[in-house]
């Protein structure tokens, strides 16, 4: 892999560990409110996909949405404040953490609904393929949407209609707290939506060059009107469902396990240059810290925000 | 002028807003055959198949692909073939549509319009037939239009088109195909303005779509008693205009409304609490509602026509309107209300 690619795909991840560590302290101490789920451990998914896009493409996410939003080019300051329900949020502070929308990175936004998005990403490839133009679409969603009614009804639309979008799934091997064989009898995504006859892949999430190769694949073909592709990346969920998740229903990972999944580890490890790869990482700490300091001294929203806001002018 | 049907009317906007700007998208099942009642006969023909897309049977995704391509600047126009089913497309409709702009903090909007039909009268039983409306208009970020004329319908179906916002266009399979006049082209109606069809000082009859019409005739009848029934029309539910229902109910001090679908947590139940809230001084009588009865919309002829509220239930209740407070309270009534 082209070392100055590895090197941006190892500073968004360690943006996002970096982020996302930060923000579960702050959860503990309720500076940061609501129900925050955390994508450590599944970082190298967005960074090695949000990488090759630009900021006319489009990006859908779930809950689980902090790693997309800071990988296509959010700005972590605005994201922390939002995350604080502060007014300088990417969101004005109305959204919270799983609903964050960043339009002018094409970021278009984040669903508490698991499923929810994968129609309002297929809308979003359709408006590109009437539009004429080469921007795509690509949905973020978890291993446990597939069995929302959602997942087949917008795959049928998709294949059906050939629109550039790329479905990502995050398959994290649990939905909320249940594993997948109590959710489905079919282990590999890729394996739903085989009828389709539509390309797709299964990569190891932790493995950041898999991914990208092959979601760069993909792409070129999607840039130029083909669709839609399903790229599933088999991912370690390294915390709870969500912060404060007792976690009953899984055994703690021995450390050697949790290395062996690390995808900001693993990518390190390839480098050989220890020096370089501390300063990506003490250069995002500082980012993180100076996004902390923003969105504390942010204001909260006015009262008369809310009222605002309900319709379009 | 020109004689058209309220549903030729909705197909002719159609195509007129789509001739005007051609980000307006139409897709729902069977559109591009015209579906089961012509609402967009013809549209294929002169758009294509691109811009008129007939999807599968999944209300759900073709609602949330409706709402993803308006919050990348096109101007769908979905159809939910009968209202019932919007049941399927509601997490699209409520958790998404609904709530865009307010999370992004403005920053998406949703330029969406929802075609949908409802009411009885058809023998299609209750999974065809209800009204169900109200459940719409407690979705703040929605707007909910109900017309009850083929001109309404084709002005307000433009403004709809126009506007940034999520609304839900409900129209009423009853209206369907009676010929009506209505201005060549008709003119745009605003979003959020009542229409007052016939004035009168007794009484203010608050209609809705289908008995909008029956309220004009329970009017008539009721005035060869020598009794003026003042009809409103609210035109869009959210939006609403009280103004202008409060203003009238102010001056006849009583109210009849009235709508197809179930009394009980009815839209009525809304406009008597805004009412009795901003007219409550000049109120002789309690606010009276028609509406249908607390079940299931029956299948069987005879059944379903007594479940169907009509002008005889909106005249019956502006005469109890209208009695009240005709006669002092008997001594033993007051006895009975100032015993501990």
């Amino acid at each position: 892999m082209d070392r100055h690619v590895a090197q941006a795909l190892l500073r968004t991840m360690w943006r996002i560990r970096l982020f996302e560590e930060r923000v579960a302290q702050l959860k503990r101490t309720l500076v940061v409110h609501g129900l925050i789920h955390l994508s450590i451990g599944g970082e190298g998914v967005a960074a090695g996909v949000c990488a090759q896009l630009r900021d006319d493409d489009a990006v859908y996410s779930g809950h689980r949405a902090h790693g997309h939003a800071i990988a296509k080019g959010a700005p972590i300051d605005a994201l922390m404040a939002e995350l604080m329900g502060r007014a300088d949020g990417v969101c004005k502070g109305l959204g919270g953490s799983m609903h964050l929308v960043d339009k002018e990175h094409g970021f278009m936004g984040a669903t508490g609904v698991v499923g929810g998005n994968l129609p309002l990403a297929l809308g979003s490839a359709l408006a590109q393929h009437l539009g004429g133009t080469e921007s795509v679409t690509v949905v973020f969603f978890g291993d446990g949407a597939v069995q929302a009614g959602h997942f087949n009804e917008t795959i049928n639309l998709a294949t059906l209609w050939n629109l550039p979008v790329i479905f990502v799934c995050e398959n994290n091997g649990f939905a909320e707290f249940t594993s997948r064989e109590e959710h489905s009898t079919i282990e590999r995504v890729s394996d739903v939506v085989a009828p389709y006859g539509f390309e797709r892949e299964t990569v190891s999430g932790s493995d950041v060059p898999a991914v990208y190769d092959a979601f760069g694949r993909f792409l070129r073909d999607a840039r130029e009107g083909r669709g839609p592709f399903l790229l599933e990346c088999l991912t370690y969920r390294r915390r709870g469902h969500y912060e404060g998740d007792q976690q009953k229903y899984r055994d703690a990972a021995a450390e050697d396990e949790w290395r062996e999944h690390d995808p900001i580890a693993r990518l390190t490890d390839s480098f050989g240059d220890d020096a370089a790869t501390a300063e990506i990482e003490r250069e995002a700490a500082a980012e993180i810290e100076a996004a902390v300091r923003f969105a504390r001294d942010s204001p909260f929203p006015d009262p008369e925000t809310p009222a605002t806001l309900v319709y379009a002018p | 002028m020109s004689e058209t049907t309220f549903v030729e009317a909705i197909a002719a906007s159609l195509a007129r807003a789509m001739r005007e700007d051609e980000r307006v998208i139409v897709l729902g099942e069977d559109v591009a055959e015209g579906g089961p009642y012509l609402a967009t006969a013809g549209l294929a023909e002169e758009f294509g198949r691109e811009r008129v897309r007939n999807t599968p049977i999944s209300e759900g995704a073709v609602c949330g692909v409706a709402v993803g391509a308006a919050q990348s600047g096109f101007k769908p126009v979905v159809e939910i073939m009968f209202i019932d089913f919007i049941t399927l497309a509601l997490d699209q409709l409520v958790n998404q549509a609904a709530k865009a702009h307010f999370m992004s903090g403005g920053q998406l909007s949703v330029p969406l319009v929802l075609r949908t039909q409802g009411g009885a009268g058809q023998r299609n039983g209750a999974q065809h037939s209800q009204s169900l409306e109200a459940w719409l208009t407690h979705v703040p970020g929605l707007k909910v239009v109900m017309p009850s004329n083929a001109a309404d319908a084709a002005g307000l179906l433009q403004t709809a088109i126009a506007d940034p916002n999520p609304v839900v266009f409900v129209e009423c399979k009853a209206l369907y195909f009676r010929r009506e006049t209505v201005p060549d082209p008709p003119p745009a109606v605003p979003i959020g303005r009542a229409h007052t069809l016939r004035g009168g000082k007794d009484v203010t009859i608050v209609a809705l779509s289908r008995l909008v019409g029956d309220a004009v005739d329970a009017a008539d009848k009721l005035a060869a008693d020598g009794i003026e029934a003042e009809v409103i029309d609210p035109r869009t539910l959210v939006p609403l205009d009280l103004d202008t229902l409060a203003r009238s109910v102010r001056r006849t001090g009583r109210a009849v409304i009235a709508h197809e679908a179930v009394t009980a947590g009815g839209f009525g139940a809304e406009l008597a609490a805004q009412l009795q809230a901003a007219a409550f001084d000049y109120l002789e009588a309690p606010i009276q509602r028609v509406g249908a009865p607390y079940t299931p919309v029956p299948v069987s002829p005879p059944l379903e026509d007594a479940y169907r509220p009509g002008a005889r239930e909106i005249e019956a209740a502006v005469r109890v309107a209208l009695e009240w407070g005709e006669y002092d309270a008997e001594p033993w009534d007051k006895g009975a209300v100032a015993a501990p």
